[in-house]
């Protein structure tokens, strides 16, 4: 039994996650028993390439999907015990999301949707804490704008302050700059980068861009649902570096 | 791919289903109609058809068909036996049979109440068997001895077995003759016809000198003549031979005339019906249409994307119009067969229920091949036009919408939609004003042809109409329930058209309920006002079955302890100057004190003859007082003068008033519909009450009533018209909240990632279920509200096209048009139980990485 508490310094981790979709014949091992802590504070990139298991790892982290054995943690909370009330209300309160595409509600504004989690909670906006948000994204003037008034890259800050503004234990976020032009993903990726810095979030992003994993303190590297490999204070060469020893290793299996 | 294909094709699965299902409720609707009055048809024609012997001989009576027979009170003409002997002597004539019948005469059960169901006849008859044009007897005894004498009777064998007599019991009835009251002993049991069914009519046989004695006042006489030809003579040589002999004033037809007479009759009387179901046909349908035009516009735009890329790929703008029309045709298809069957079943349900009130339907249901026709034809023609719209529409995509996220279906459909709406608006309210205002001859038809018209235009205009009342309507809710609130108040109000199409069907339910309500009041509130205002009378007696009863009751009813003076009342068809009327009888002066009835010209005094008219009459026949016009009655023909014209009168719709001589000369039989009973000052009406129901208690079906019971009595009457009206409409009602559904449904799968997300960032189940009920309680409050609104404007236009027909008080019920809202609200709660569960439902993950 691993139910001993997570060290202070840990916002989320598993211990022998795995994930097997189908059944018999068809079976799929997405993750075969994966165990992994992320450093509260931290910026993190999980990469692999396609199929390797990092969204379905991202999905079991953050309580979105359920996985077939070991445990997740988020804080000091195990998740393979929680109903959905609980579950959705640990996302609310603990859990950031951005994802690859589709991050907003068309029918809310950009501000609307920024404190649609606190909304939902029914928490107070915190002002000096939202300012200093919109202030980070750069988003002042957009506040009253619908989402298909404003660009990809203007909608993937918007969804960067949604996740940042409730103060959440942690971030995932799945490939947040795969639809986005360079020059927008490095807008989106600075300002991640910025809040773990300046405000002490932490953040799990999932990507498949060396340039994006080089914004983070550490880069797992994930291949066949299992962690392969680690690298701290990765620049963008030597992740490709390593990817390359990946491929070849995947092509001589 | 073949995962996904499947998936796909099951959701819509359920989205065509979901169509299908307003089609289905429509047809059924359009069938069940007709499949139900065929069979009341067949069973009428089975009852009447060939039971009429060769040739019938009976007092000619004015007019075309039979009204009188209408009044119940028929003619006091009879046929002298020496008739029937000089008809039985003709050498075509095999052999001819007196027949004596009367229609108001009531068997009691043995519990002491009327067998009969309201307004159905009991009917008494002198036995022989004398055979019907078939030759087969019209009536067989299956039980006992047939009745002999005096004091025996023999009842038909659908009654006797609901009666619980048995044979040698001493059966009890009442009459409208001299004595009210009879009983005879029950000696047998007798068929009528084939099936026995008299449609909840009752049937006692007598012998024919004792029915003579009950019926035509002892002489030897008879009501009609049944000849049976000799072998080889056809009827109309037969019918022209006895018509030779016969006096003025009788007629000779052949049996297949008179049963052709009586089957148009019967037509007439049922068409009616049949209409009132139609016209509920017809607004269920126009309510489906509205719910299978907005489900394929949302199935379409839902699936734009593929057209685009069907564009995109080279189908021609045709070929995709074709596309959607023949998965419309297929829809409609089904739909129909579905709504076919559901339509024997509602018209087997209509049956059981006119079974359980007594009027029992022989055999089975009547499928006839024009209801099929009209079946899938409606099903499938409305369907084809419902999604032709949205399949033009959909060709226009352009093909790099394909492309794009979210595609936006084009708007320029919207600005004809305002057009036309507009032009239908302002065209039903100019007719709707004319019918009011101006002095036209069909005012009611002209403002019902308006109001038809402004419904169609206000419910194009409704997506106009949806954001400002919507704004109103859920306003409130962003305050109330915070981001649930506003995300339900977005919701509503992103797409106004398919909101408006929604709301629309509950819309069209709503402005009939408000409109029929108002009337409803309407016309209890003209009762109570005519009875407050105008009727002194401190007492009504009246025959709850309808039927008149005997004089002998406002005899005795005068010689009560405390009664002033008794006005009776006597109605009866006539034929006016060729048109076919209705005939008021009683003494002006008399009924001058016990009812307000102000003499605008002329004078009020009928005992030399004459008549009086309604002021409003005189002016559109061109009356005035001194002028003549020729009535027609059973036994009389002759020129009358108008010797005074009267003016608003509370309970008089203002018709021909003859005095009570002229109908008796006339051989109106003599019987009242109506006593007004005046007491003396200062008597216990109490005590008086008592009284008179001492005198009524002989006969169960008469009863007296003060004016509050009075009131409250025809408020009933009006109230169960109602009732019954609002069931019907409660089927518009039911389809449009399956609309709501279906929109609310088709949408949360439209939503699908939204709802995703929002699960995904900490919205919970029970949040998002609100979130959709409060959208669904948008929708139905704004149909409900803009319903209310313009059933407001109808009730009220209708109820002052009327006011001259005697509806002249108008009442709008406030209370329960407020409750109408409330019940919106409710329905739209019930509505969104489904498709909230539905969204609850989703797999969060499923649904954010959904396509
Ligand atoms: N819902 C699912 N059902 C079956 N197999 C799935 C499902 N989701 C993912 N997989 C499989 O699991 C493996 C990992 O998927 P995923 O985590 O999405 O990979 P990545 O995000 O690294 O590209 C892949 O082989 C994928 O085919
Ligand atoms: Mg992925």
């Amino acid at each position: 039994m691993t139910t001993q508490p997570s060290s202070p310094s840990t916002a989320a981790r598993a211990v022998d996650l795995t994930k097997i979709y189908g059944k018999d014949d068809t079976q799929v091992v997405a993750l075969g028993g994966v165990t992994v802590e992320f450093t509260a504070g931290a910026y993190t990139a999980i990469m692999g390439p396609s199929g390797s298991g990092k969204s379905t790892l991202m999905h079991c982290m953050a309580a979105l999907d359920s996985s077939t054995s070991g445990q997740v943690f988020v804080g000091d909370t195990e998740l393979s015990k929680l109903g959905d009330k609980e579950l959705t209300r640990l996302r609310r309160d603990k859990i950031g999301f951005i994802f690859q595409a589709f991050n907003l509600i068309p029918t809310l504004t950009a501000k609307e949707n920024i404190t649609l989690p606190l909304d939902i909670a029914g928490r107070d906006v915190d002002k000096e804490w939202f300012d200093t948000v919109i202030a980070t994204v750069g988003l002042a003037d957009r506040l009253s704008h619908k989402p298909n008034q404003l660009s990809g890259g203007q909608q993937q800050r918007v969804a960067c302050a949604r996740a940042l503004v409730s103060q959440p234990e942690i971030i995932f976020a799945d490939e947040p700059t795969g639809n986005l032009d360079s020059r927008s993903g490095t807008e989106v990726l600075s300002f991640l980068r910025r809040s773990v810095r300046e405000f002490g979030q932490t953040i799990v992003m999932v990507t498949h861009d060396p340039n994006a994993a080089a914004y983070s303190d550490r880069v797992l590297f994930l291949a066949d649902g299992l962690i392969v490999d680690e690298m701290t204070d990765p620049t963008a060469e030597k992740v490709l570096e390593r990817m390359k020893g990946f491929d070849a290793v995947g092509q001589q299996a | 791919m073949i995962r996904a294909t499947l998936k796909s094709l099951a959701a819509r699965k359920l989205r065509l289903a979901m169509s299908a299902f307003a089609i289905v409720l429509g047809v059924a609707f359009v069938a069940g109609s007709y499949v139900f009055t065929d069979t009341i048809d067949r069973t009428f024609d089975d009852i009447f058809g060939g039971l009429s012997s060769d040739v019938v001989v009976r007092p000619d009576l004015p007019g075309e068909t039979d009204i009188f027979a209408g009044f119940a009170t028929g003619t006091t003409t009879t046929i002298s036996s020496d008739l029937v002997d000089d008809v039985a002597d003709l050498p075509g004539v095999e052999r001819a049979d007196g027949e004596i019948e009367n229609q108001s005469f009531f068997v009691l059960d043995t519990d002491g109440d009327v067998m009969t169901s309201q307004g159905a006849p009991g009917i008494a008859v002198n036995w022989h068997d004398g055979p019907a044009a078939d030759g087969d007897p019209v009536l067989r005894l299956v039980d006992g001895d047939l009745p002999a004498g005096p004091g025996e009777v023999a009842l038909d064998d659908r009654t006797f077995e609901r009666s619980g007599y048995r044979i040698g019991d001493e059966v009890e009835f009442v009459s409208t003759g001299d004595e009210p009251r009879l009983t005879a002993e029950l000696v047998g049991v007798v068929r009528f016809g084939e099936g026995g069914s008299l449609a909840g009519a009752s049937l006692s046989v007598f012998e024919t000198r004792y029915a003579q004695e009950l019926f035509v006042g002892g002489d030897d006489a008879y009501n009609r003549i049944s000849v049976t030809a000799a072998d080889g003579a056809s009827a109309e040589e037969v019918r022209d031979e006895i018509s030779a002999i016969l006096p003025d004033d009788f007629e000779a037809l052949t049996g297949a005339e008179v049963d052709e007479e009586t089957a148009s009759a019967i037509e007439e009387g049922l068409g009616f019906f049949n209409t009132f179901l139609l016209v509920f046909a017809a607004i269920a349908l126009f309510v489906g249409v509205f719910l299978i035009l907005n489900t394929f516009s949302i199935l379409v735009a839902q699936r734009s994307q593929e057209m685009a890329l069907f564009r995109a790929l080279g189908a021609g703008r045709r070929q995709v119009t074709r596309s959607v029309l023949l998965e419309a045709l297929v829809v409609g298809v089904v739909g129909s067969t579905l709504g076919l069957l559901l339509g024997l079943g509602v018209a087997q349900l209509l049956k059981t229920v006119f079974g359980a009130f007594g009027l029992e339907l022989a055999g089975g249901l009547v499928l006839l091949p024009r209801t099929v026709v009209v079946a899938y034809v409606v099903g499938i023609v409305v369907t084809m036009i419902a999604a032709y719209v949205p399949a033009r529409r959909a060709s226009r995509v352009p093909p790099i919408a394909a492309m794009r996220d979210d595609v936006v279906a084009t708007e320029s459909s919207r600005r004809w939609h305002l057009w036309i709406g507009g032009a239908l608006t302002l065209l039903g309210a100019a007719a709707m004003a004319t019918g009011l205002f101006a002095d036209v001859d069909d005012a009611a038809l002209m403002v019902g042809a308006g109001i038809f018209a402004v419904f169609i235009g206000v419910a194009l205009l409704a997506p106009v109409l949806a954001t400002p009342v919507l704004r109103v309507v859920a306003g409130w809710y962003p305050k109330a329930f915070g981001t649930v609130g506003r995300l339900a108040r977005e919701n509503a109000l992103r797409n106004p058209r398919r909101t408006a199409a929604t709301a629309s069907a509950l819309m069209i339910g709503m402005a009939l309920v408000t409109a029929i309500s108002i009337i409803g009041a309407s016309a209890n509130a003209t009762v109570d006002r005519a009875l407050d205002d105008g009727v002194r009378a401190q007492f009504v007696v009246s025959n709850a079955v309808g039927q008149p009863f005997s004089p002998s009751i406002a005899e005795a009813a005068s010689q009560v302890d405390g009664v002033d003076e008794v006005v009776p009342v006597r109605v009866s068809g006539g034929v006016v100057d060729g048109d076919q009327t209705f005939l008021q009888a009683f003494d002006p002066v008399a009924y001058g004190r016990a009812a307000d009835l102000p003499m605008v010209e002329g004078s009020d005094d009928l005992s030399g003859g004459g008549f009086l008219i309604g002021e409003q009459q005189a002016e559109s026949e061109g009356l005035s007082v001194g002028d003549t016009v020729r009535l027609q009655l059973p036994g009389s023909d002759e020129e009358i003068e108008l010797i005074g014209i009267y003016g608003q009168s509370p309970l008089l719709s203002g018709g021909v008033i003859v005095s009570t001589q002229t109908l008796e000369d006339g051989a109106v039989p003599a019987l009242d519909s109506l006593l007004y009973v005046i007491a003396d000052d200062g008597a216990d009406l109490a005590t008086v009450h008592e009284g008179l129901d001492e005198v009524t208690a002989e006969i169960p079906t008469v009863t007296v009533q003060d004016q509050e019971e009075y009131k409250e009595s025809s408020r009933d009457q009006v109230n169960q018209l109602l009732y019954l009206v609002y069931a019907l409409l409660g089927l518009a009602v039911l389809i449009a909240v399956l609309g709501i559904v279906n929109t609310l449904a088709l949408s949360v799968m439209e939503r699908t990632r939204e709802v995703g997300l929002l699960r995904a960032v900490g919205l919970s189940r029970r949040q998002l279920r609100r979130t959709i009920r409060l959208e669904s309680i948008a929708i139905a409050v704004l149909g409900a509200v803009l319903g209310v609104a313009l059933g407001l404007i109808f009730g009220v236009s209708l109820q002052r096209a009327i006011a001259d027909d005697g509806l002249d008080q108008l009442s709008v019920p406030g209370g329960q048009l407020i409750v109408f809202v409330v019940l919106a609200a409710v329905i739209g709660v019930l509505a969104a139980v489904w498709p909230a569960r539905r969204a609850a439902k989703l797999d969060v993950l499923r649904a954010i990485t959904t396509e």
